[in-house]
């Protein structure tokens, strides 16, 4: 049914769809309106058969949920950034269990400085934590994610986790198409465990693993992101057949055929680049743009396949490898090894700083000509961050940097963006 | 492509309005993003929120820099905060106010806009009246269909008995019809060259 | 089962006689048929006072559960000495998560056998959660008390040896005050763990005013199984703190294991209660209080205490501080009371 509301009910509505049996909750913006729904509907006796826990910590809602998770019942929880490093321990102990877990990730920059507002520092901290990373670009593919999330996860035994911008996505009234009941009861079956605790057959999950196999049960984990590879397209194909929806998959590409500069990007700024991408099509540049829904597993193989004709490529990132460069860059550069391509990395809406058509359009015109930096700050002010480094010169105790940075930006709350 | 920009102060369902508009607008058959710019939640901390309203999918997300109007739920921002940044020229203004954009201080800035596109509702009056509470955001917006003509004052309407249910929706709704026909009127007073604003 | 008030000075010993009561009254240990929930063969050190405890907690448990039980294990000695894969000790379904999260992870499986139960996919199963004292004491101690403030239907077990003893004898929030650990060398001024830091969370439990807690030892394993078996008549958060000896981090000989936990016991060092929604309701008398000198003196821990001239003062105060707990949960039995 076709709906106006906003992504985080979208989410929680989806959720609820997939019967869950656990939710685990505890409160961090940008996540809070998707837990806050699902609580309503436990609560209301539209959610039936579902525990909903307000726990005390995000790292106690990792914990129910590995507890519920490997007692065999369909468990979700939702987090972002500084919930989801309070709970990192959890998380990775839930990938090495092999616990399908679902997990919004409502994305949010990481302090310090504290910042409530979007980028992907957050989930791209965990890169390697052995969790599935889906990508979603709007609130109907943040909604469909999710059920392709529980499948996905239960068929692998391997946690996945949903990625959606946080504020941007999840704070946005959008139209939105929620499936029915029948629907997705016909896409996602019952939750069938491969290990669960049970006393009619005790087994023990967990013990340590030494020298001796500690590598084998390892690569087995990379064994199962590769396996999604092959099952995420797949998947992608059976949701259309019975939800009539193109949502998922690896990648998506938007007018890369005869491009000479692809953009890639993950998450709702992919819409702003479309757009972008459309008006330089019209003033006649050979421009397109590639998408990365699942950054984990990351699809070498499908980024190689869609750079293959191109001369040069951008990746813009909302996040930043310190002392190094881009995360997502790193990935994609391994993936074009020996293709002679022309490379470029953009840091782009760290704590969200807008991304505008604007800015985009200098940008993607300076790659064009061949002028930009390996490594560029988008709208980074020069000036704020020079005139500190040169308190920091004259000065032993120049006091907390964060601080006189904004006494430079001046009054913040005056700007609309 | 239709923007909104409404500027608010925390508490004053500044984020519900602009959630409101795009339900109007889906309600139409029309496409419709609805955004707050985001923050802690304070009371009476300035707040904004954005809809943009067109006839295909908006993937656009950046904040709405150049509206084609402007909704202000609290009139002490106008010195405060830089409300009319990226204002196209001529686009539409509607603010919660009994008193005339002269008396707000806002004279030379409209010198020579179009009149008609200028609009005061007292917003905050018109809630007490029919609501009982101080929250000027739903009579705003039945001006706003007035001022700006892109969403029928039904489909508003309707948006409303979505959000609110009983007394409250009831006496949204009267709040929004007489906002709507208060605007209507200042409009047709503005074409007939009656230049009250000024 | 009801409280069978026997006595370790009936028999004239501190033997606790089994062969001397009717074979119905036998311990779950002494019966042919015990559960066996924690099997021979595991790696715990002679005298391992945490493995005998847990042995008979959680054969008590699956008694009283009629099998019906799963386990959840904070990292530490117990979960290292029972399980290293391949070879598990445990005969009922186990789960080692993480050092701190024990009490989460058994929420969990409570909520999800809850609603197993409720869609008729799965029995009345329990849910028992284990850890040492560093893992309830300290690194866990948010996830138990998000537990007992919730009132899940969990029991949590702390086997209390006073110290990080699975990484080499550290100090942890329940090491007493002058013990000697390698984090609390007795050394400078005040020699071993100061005084007046520390916590004892049965009392913490108890402010959570859930519906039983309960404290026990090794030396008295009939309280023990009678506390556990109670505690699984209840529904809700329960809390059993039992007091095992560690004879590499004490510093005693393998032997000594049920003899400290008594003269623990008997010298008020460590009270022997039971608490009901936050009211202490019985507790486990001390005939004749024995000073602490004679639960110090064989623990290598303390032997900085007994040196040429012996620490008077710092004795003193841990004397003081049986005292108190003789005072404070009325252990002490008075004259006439048997």
């Amino acid at each position: 049914m076709l709906k106006q509301t906003e992504g985080s009910h979208a989410v929680a509505e989806a959720v609820a769809l997939c019967r869950p049996e656990v939710i685990c909750a505890y409160p961090i913006s940008p996540q809070t309106h998707i837990v806050e729904g699902l609580g309503e509907m436990v609560k209301s006796g539209d959610l039936k058969d579902c525990e909903f826990i307000n726990v005390e910590s995000e790292f106690a809602a990792m914990s129910v949920a590995i507890g519920s998770s490997a007692t065999g019942a369909r468990t979700y929880t939702a987090t972002a950034s500084q919930g989801l490093l309070f709970m990192v321990e959890a998380v990775y102990n839930a990938s090495g269990l092999g616990l399908p877990i679902v997990m919004t990730v409502a994305n949010r920059a990481i302090g310090a400085p504290i910042n409530i507002w979007n980028d992907h520092s957050d989930s791209l901290s965990q890169r390697d934590c052995g969790w599935i990373q889906l990508f979603a670009e709007t609130n109907q593919e943040a909604l469909d994610l999710h059920i392709q999330a529980f499948k996905l996860a239960e068929e692998l035994s391997l946690p996945v986790m949903v990625c959606m911008d946080g504020f941007i996505l999840t704070h946005a009234y959008e139209r939105v198409d929620i499936p029915t009941q029948e629907q997705v009861d016909a896409f996602l079956p019952p939750y069938e465990p491969r290990q669960v605790l049970d006393p009619a057959e005790p087994v023990s999950i967990g013990a340590m693993v030494g020298p001796e196999a500690f590598m084998e049960v390892r690569y087995l984990a990379h064994a199962k992101q590769m396996q999604a590879l092959e099952r995420i397209p797949q998947m992608a194909e059976e949701f259309q057949a019975v939800f009539g929806r193109a949502i998922g998959g690896l990648t998506h590409s938007y007018r890369t055929d005869d491009a000479d500069t692809i953009v890639i990007a993950m998450g709702s700024v992919l819409g702003t680049i479309k757009d972008v991408v459309d008006e330089m099509r019209d003033a006649g540049e050979k421009i397109g743009v590639l998408g990365i829904t699942s950054f984990r597993p990351f699809p070498i193989a499908a980024v190689a396949a869609a750079l293959k004709h191109c001369k040069r490529f951008v990746v813009l990132e909302k996040s930043l490898a310190v002392g190094s460069g881009g995360i997502v860059a790193t990935d994609v550069r391994m993936a074009v090894t020996g293709m002679g391509l022309k490379g470029y990395t953009v840091v782009a809406g760290l704590g969200g700083r807008a991304i505008t058509k604007k800015s985009l359009h200098a940008l993607f015109a300076k790659a064009g000509r061949g002028e930009l930096e390996p490594v560029t700050f988008l709208d980074l002010d020069w000036q704020v961050v020079n005139r500190q480094l040169e308190r920091e010169r004259q000065t032993r105790r120049s006091g907390p940097a964060a601080e006189s940075m904004l006494r430079d930006v001046g009054t913040v709350a005056s700007k609309i963006a | 492509m239709f923007q909104v920009r409404i500027h608010g102060r925390g508490g004053q369902g500044v984020v519900t309005a602009a959630e409101m508009l795009s339900v109007a607008a889906f309600d139409e058959g029309r496409h419709a993003q609805a955004f707050p710019s985001f923050g802690s939640e304070r009371m009476g901390a300035p707040v904004v929120a954005f809809c943009r309203i067109d006839d295909k999918e908006i993937r656009l997300r950046e904040p709405i820099m150049e509206p084609d109007a402007i909704i202000i739920q609290d009139p002490t921002l106008l010195h405060q905060v830089d409300v009319f940044a990226g204002l196209k020229k001529d686009g539409f203004i509607l603010i919660n106010t009994s008193k005339t954009f002269d008396q707000l201080g806002l004279g030379d800035f409209i010198r020579d806009w179009r009149q008609e596109r200028l609009c005061t509702v007292p917003a905050m009056d018109l809630a007490l009246k029919h609501v009982g509470r101080a929250v000027p955001n739903v009579p705003l917006l039945g001006g706003f269909a007035a001022v700006a003509g892109v969403l029928q004052l039904e489909s508003v309407i309707k948006a409303i008995k979505d959000r609110f249910s009983g007394k409250v929706a009831d006496g949204n709704v009267a709040a929004a019809r007489e906002a709507y026909a208060i605007v209507k009127a200042e409009m047709e007073a503005a074409m007939h060259g009656e230049a009250h604003h000024a | 089962m009801s409280l069978q008030p026997v006595k370790f000075y009936q028999t004239g010993t501190f033997t606790v006689g089994n062969r001397l009561l009717a074979p119905e009254e036998r311990s779950v240990q002494a019966n042919m048929q015990r559960t066996s929930s924690l099997n021979s063969g595991h790696r715990a050190c002679q005298g391992c006072g945490e493995a005998l405890g847990a042995r008979y907690a959680i054969d008590a448990a699956m008694n009283a559960t009629n099998r019906q039980l799963i386990a959840a294990n904070a990292t530490g000695c117990l979960e290292v000495f029972s399980t290293p894969y391949p070879e598990t000790s445990w005969q009922i379904p186990w789960i080692h998560s993480l050092f701190g999260n024990a009490a989460a992870v058994a929420t969990g499986i409570a909520a999800a056998i809850k609603v197993k139960k409720q869609k008729g996919q799965g029995g009345d199963v329990r849910v028992v959660a284990q850890g040492g004292d560093g893992g309830t004491t300290d690194i866990g101690f948010g996830c138990l008390s998000g537990m007992f403030e919730r009132n899940d239907d969990v029991l949590y077990i702390c086997y209390d040896n006073g110290g990080y003893m699975n990484t080499g004898v550290q100090r942890s929030s329940a090491t007493p005050p002058a013990a000697r650990t390698a984090t609390t060398m007795p050394l400078g001024p005040e020699p071993g763990n100061v005084f007046d830091q520390g916590k004892f969370v049965p009392a913490i439990a108890m402010a959570h005013e859930i519906p039983y807690v309960a404290t026990a030892t090794v030396a008295d394993l009939r309280d023990l199984e009678y506390k556990v078996t109670k505690a699984m008549g209840i529904r809700g958060a329960r809390y059993i703190h039992i007091l095992v000896p560690c004879p590499l981090g004490w510093g005693t000989a393998s032997h000594d294991t049920i003899r400290m936990a008594r003269l623990a016991k008997e010298t008020g060092i460590f009270p022997v209660f039971e608490a009901e929604y936050g009211e202490v309701k019985s507790v486990l008398a001390i005939r004749r209080p024995l000073p602490v000198e004679e639960y110090l003196r064989p623990q290598k821990r303390y032997a900085h205490l007994f040196g040429k001239s012996p620490a008077v003062a710092t004795i003193a105060r841990i004397q003081a501080l049986a005292d108190k707990n003789i005072r404070k949960y009325r252990l002490q039995a008075r004259q006439g009371e048997h």
